[in-house]
């Protein structure tokens, strides 16, 4: 509305980031240079303080987070009321807006100018990523208060808001992929942030490898569009999409419908940036990171770029039925896949992290049907209820003075009561509570799985209703196996505390968030509602009738998520606070199936097999053979070697007796002679 | 018969010859180095002078003259060195004389 | 005719014997000797083919001087009797194979060649007539060629001082005359007044 706002919200956290980098970079200029920095304070291994650095190294590596947190957490808040403005402003008001910012491109036929596109899918998104962005900030406040390189974590943290609105805000695919490069760099930067645990560096570098390998799909799918449109402007392509219907891409000898081969290339790209099934690996041990970045990058922000890029691309996968269908069908598969590994997983964070895993997957199945305003509705509410349950298990990791296994907790609700009570809010919303957020949210995705038509649809409706129990279940584990039963660790469990109030604070709006942003928004985001309120910034389908046809469901489809959940919560008491023996009795009498949700249907062994190795292989090869031997035997090294060996048997010649130069004078004259006898002179 | 100008060139070619030898088939000393320089001076001066004076010109014999006192001081300066490697090494045969080995 | 012919073979023989002596000799007196020789058939040659400044030059120069240095040299050094060592020099065959192709073609020059027949017009400082052949060398050798003869004047000058300084050697022990030193001495160093004492002498 006002001139230079969405330019505020969007630049906003850059400036922040910036500053906070700025003093970073001031902080370690004035460290004593060479020192390495000292151990992280979560690192489980035995801390030796005696190699830690003096008081005054740590101190002065402090100097100036103080600022650092303020100044970004400040920014952050700004940048959120904002965005609660422009939310209120576009939404309701209808005031959608284009801010041309400046010409980024300009190449031949390709020209791209930045600029902020901001319509209702946009505020919502804008909403979504500021308002967990603040609270994550405001939560590192606590979290972090032990860590002396607090002002890089809040640089990062705002340079990842910066490029996660700046790939919301993008109005062409350059732009979006510029934001989705950006998270994925800022991703590594925090799951590494620990960077001398050599766990964590190799989570990063895992993260952004599986990562890249979706953004080669969608860079491919980038040209494509291109090839197919001559433009990468979303106005222009949305405008030729329907054009697009039936034509063909050759390839190979091959014709491929154009456009399903554009939203299969697309949506490679949300595969790896969602970890959907098969790219999937990167997200549990992305949990190496501190706990703020797994609730603001992995559960809230940057997974859900992929949904984002789905939606905004709507009008392209609305023209393409089969690219639709394997988001279903990837969707739904991820849903149970990572359900059936969240079973047995015995550490907090994975947990929670197979869970995100499982919601996105319900994510795509719902945009996926054409009900992308459904899809948007499961990310507005998901981005809440997560978020809070990292942030919670980050309260409980801290009070256990990081021990992060759930073996070793339990009885801790007498402990910390407050942590307990957001957590079981955000359980209940996780798992689909009646009147809870989720509820509303997830209920509505398989409802539109049911009303949608097709193979695909009856799998994803299949496949969600089973991951519902089994959300249920594990997520019941998790609360009772940490908060209730009796304590395993009784060193542990006596020092708990309560976390402080700066951490509390976003716990409890979460929590209320959880609850209220599911019933005030439904009409917005469902039936008609959805349709009145987005727009033209989601299309779908001509003739997509879905969001219609889940009103006019069964009533037992309406309640079988319910009925799930009950399920799935009533096993989980069994087990774990009536008859605690079960589970360690099923999982030696199904040890193979047990091992094999453990190790996550082995996909890192059979990935490791499969790629790991054979790259590793290729690249040791390139390197010492093709680089080494190859192109420094015969380039550099090569060279020097044999000018060493003519100069040595050149040395030779050098003999220091005249007569032997005399006699090689001879031999020149001697030949030259010959040679003008016989070629004549000129 | 008549004595034309190839038996002079003839006597100078096989001086030329024998010079060369002398420098690379000596197994002696750095004077007889030295001398068969000279041996190819000299050739180099009978080959100047028979051309002059068969084709009478008279710059083959100026030239001649050029010669003649470069390799007087050539000679010269040669036997100085000599004089002072001797003084130094205390040896001029020829397989001693491997300073310059590399 | 005849005698030409003859005295030329005369000469060349020599000429040539000598120079194999010259490489050949023991004992390096006996080479310098060999050299003297051969540069007097050289002289010799010279005078056939009517250069006869040139050879008395011959004589006066590499004779007188040059050969004589390098006695003085051959004697002063007291070069021994040189020994054939065995296995110093494996190259006599190759060497005696390129030396002799050398040869080879050098003849096989001098014989196939025809000077070209415009070469007579393009000579250029044609001898005059009847004038000696020094009056002939003079005559081109102040005018036209007087550059090279100072530049030869100063390569004798050159080689002079490059001999010298090679070789001389300040005895550490010889006194000599030290002008500097002479020409530098003041009243005050060089006389000091001392009142004596008739009958006293000094003390």
């Amino acid at each position: 509305m006002s001139s230079g706002m969405y330019e505020a919200i969007v630049f906003l956290p850059l400036l922040g980031a910036v500053i906070a980098g700025l003093i970073t970079l001031v902080g370690a200029a004035s460290r004593h240079p060479g020192a390495s920095p000292p151990a992280p304070h979560d690192d489980h291994a035995a801390i030796d303080h005696a190699s830690l650095d003096s008081e005054e190294e740590v101190a002065r590596s402090t100097a100036g987070s103080q600022a650092a947190e303020l100044v970004t957490t400040t920014l952050l808040v700004l940048s959120w009321v904002l965005s609660c403005v422009a939310f209120v402003d576009v939404g309701f008001n209808g005031h959608d807006a284009r801010v041309p910012l400046f010409n980024f491109i300009t190449s031949g036929d390709l020209k791209v100018d930045w600029a902020l596109r901001i319509d209702p899918l946009t505020a919502v998104m804008l909403v979504v990523v500021t308002t967990i962005s603040a609270l994550v900030h405001l939560y590192s406040i606590g979290y972090m208060a032990d860590d002396p390189y607090k002002p890089r974590f809040f640089s990062y943290l705002s340079f990842f808001t910066f490029a996660m609105l700046a790939l919301v805000t993008a109005d062409n695919l350059a732009q979006l992929f510029f934001g989705w490069e950006g998270v994925g760099l800022a991703s590594y930067l925090l799951i590494g942030f620990w960077f001398h645990k050599p766990e964590a560096n190799a989570a990063a570098i895992k993260a952004f490898i599986v990562n890249r390998i979706g953004d080669f799909g969608f860079a491919l799918g980038i040209f494509a569009v291109f090839l197919m449109t001559g433009s990468i402007n979303f106005d222009t392509i949305f405008a030729q999409a329907p054009d697009l219907v039936g034509k063909t891409l050759h390839y190979l000898s091959f014709d491929v419908d154009a456009l399903t081969l554009i939203c299969l290339l697309l949506f490679m790209g949300a595969m790896g940036k969602s970890a959907q099934f098969l790219l999937h690996t990167w997200l549990p041990d992305a949990m190496e990171g501190p706990t703020p970045v797994s609730a603001l990058i992995h559960a809230a922000t940057m997974v859900t770029a992929g949904v984002f890029m789905v939606a905004r691309l709507s009008p392209l996968f609305s023209l393409a039925p089969t690219a639709q269908a394997f988001v279903i069908v990837i969707g739904a598969t991820t849903a149970f896949f990572a359900a059936t590994v969240g079973l047995v997983q015995n550490d907090i964070k994975r947990i929670i992290a197979y869970s995100t895993c499982s919601q996105l997957g319900y994510m795509f199945v719902a945009m996926g049907t054409g009900a992308y305003s459904v899809g948007m509705f499961h990310l507005f509410t998901h981005a809440f209820f997560k978020a809070l349950l990292f942030l919670g298990s980050g309260s409980v990791i801290i009070a256990m003075h990081h021990e992060q296994d759930i073996r070793h907790m339990g009885g801790l609700w007498r402990k910390i009561p407050f942590t307990y009570a957001t957590m079981f809010v955000g359980t209940l919303a996780l798992t689909g509570f009646p009147f809870t957020a989720g509820y509303y949210s997830k209920d509505a995705i398989i409802e539109a799985a049911d009303a949608a038509s097709g193979a695909a649809a009856s799998y994803g409706f299949a496949m969600t209703v089973a991951a519902a129990a089994l959300t249920s279940f594990y997520s019941w584990r998790l609360m009772f196996k940490t908060f209730h039963g009796a304590p395993h660790d009784r060193h542990h469990y006596e020092a708990a505390h309560e976390s402080p109030i700066v951490m509390l604070v976003p716990l409890a709006l979460l929590a209320i968030g959880s609850i209220g942003a599911g019933w005030p928004f439904l009409h917005l985001f469902t039936g008609d509602g959805a349709v009145e309120f987005f727009r033209d910034s989601l299309k779908m389908g001509s003739d997509n009738k879905v969001l219609e046809e889940m009103e006019h469901l069964s009533f037992a489809v309406r309640v079988i998520p319910t009925v799930m959940m009950a399920g799935g919560l009533l096993v989980a008491f069994q087990f774990y606070i009536r008859r605690p023996e079960i589970p360690e009795r099923l999982a030696r009498e199904q040890s193979v199936l047990y091992h094999f949700l453990l190790n996550a249907w082995y996909f890192d062994r059979i990935y490791d097999f499969l790629f790991v190795r054979p790259t590793l292989w290729l690249g040791r090869l390139l390197w010492k053979g093709g680089d080494g031997f190859i192109i420094d035997g015969f380039g550099p090294d090569g060279v020097s070697a044999r000018v060493l060996d003519v100069t040595r048997s050149v040395v030779r010649l050098q003999t220091g007796y005249l007569y032997h130069y005399a006699f090689a004078m001879l031999i020149g004259v001697a030949a030259f002679i010959t040679w003008f006898m016989f070629a004549g002179g000129h | 018969m008549t004595i034309g100008l190839g038996h002079y060139l003839s006597v100078a070619a096989i001086l030329f010859t024998l010079g060369i030898f002398g420098i690379f088939l000596n197994r002696k000393n750095i004077i007889i180095i030295l001398m068969s320089v000279e041996l190819i001076l000299l050739a180099v001066n009978i080959n100047l002078v028979a051309f002059s004076a068969f084709l009478g010109d008279i710059v083959g014999q100026v030239y001649a003259l050029i010669v003649l006192t470069v390799a007087a001081a050539e000679a010269a300066i040669g036997l100085a060195i000599l004089v002072a490697y001797f003084r130094n090494r205390g040896s001029i045969a020829v397989e001693d004389v491997n300073l310059m080995k590399g | 005719m005849i005698l030409q012919a003859i005295f030329f073979y005369l000469f060349a023989g020599v000429c040539i014997a000598s120079a194999i002596m010259v490489i050949v000799a023991r004992n390096p007196v006996h080479s310098v000797l060999f050299l003297i020789l051969a540069f007097v058939n050289a002289a010799g040659l010279f005078m056939l083919m009517g250069a006869e400044f040139l050879a008395m030059i011959l004589i006066v120069v590499y004779v007188g001087a040059v050969a004589v240095l390098f006695l003085f040299v051959v004697m002063m050094l007291d070069v021994d009797f040189a020994e054939l060592r065995h296995g110093l020099l494996n190259y006599l065959p190759i060497g005696f194979v390129v030396g002799a192709v050398l040869l080879a073609e050098l003849l096989f020059v001098v014989g196939a060649w025809v000077i070209e027949p415009g070469v007579p017009k393009t000579i250029t400082a044609p001898i005059a007539g009847d004038i000696s052949n020094t009056q002939a060398l003079g005559l081109v050798l102040y005018t036209r060629y007087v550059y090279f003869f100072e530049a030869a004047g100063v390569i004798l000058l050159v080689a002079m001082i490059g001999a010298i300084v090679m070789t001389l050697q300040h005895k550490p022990d010889v006194r000599r005359q030290r002008v500097g030193e002479q020409l530098a001495r003041t009243r005050a160093s060089a006389i000091e007044v001392v009142k004596v004492r008739s009958g006293q002498g000094l003390p």
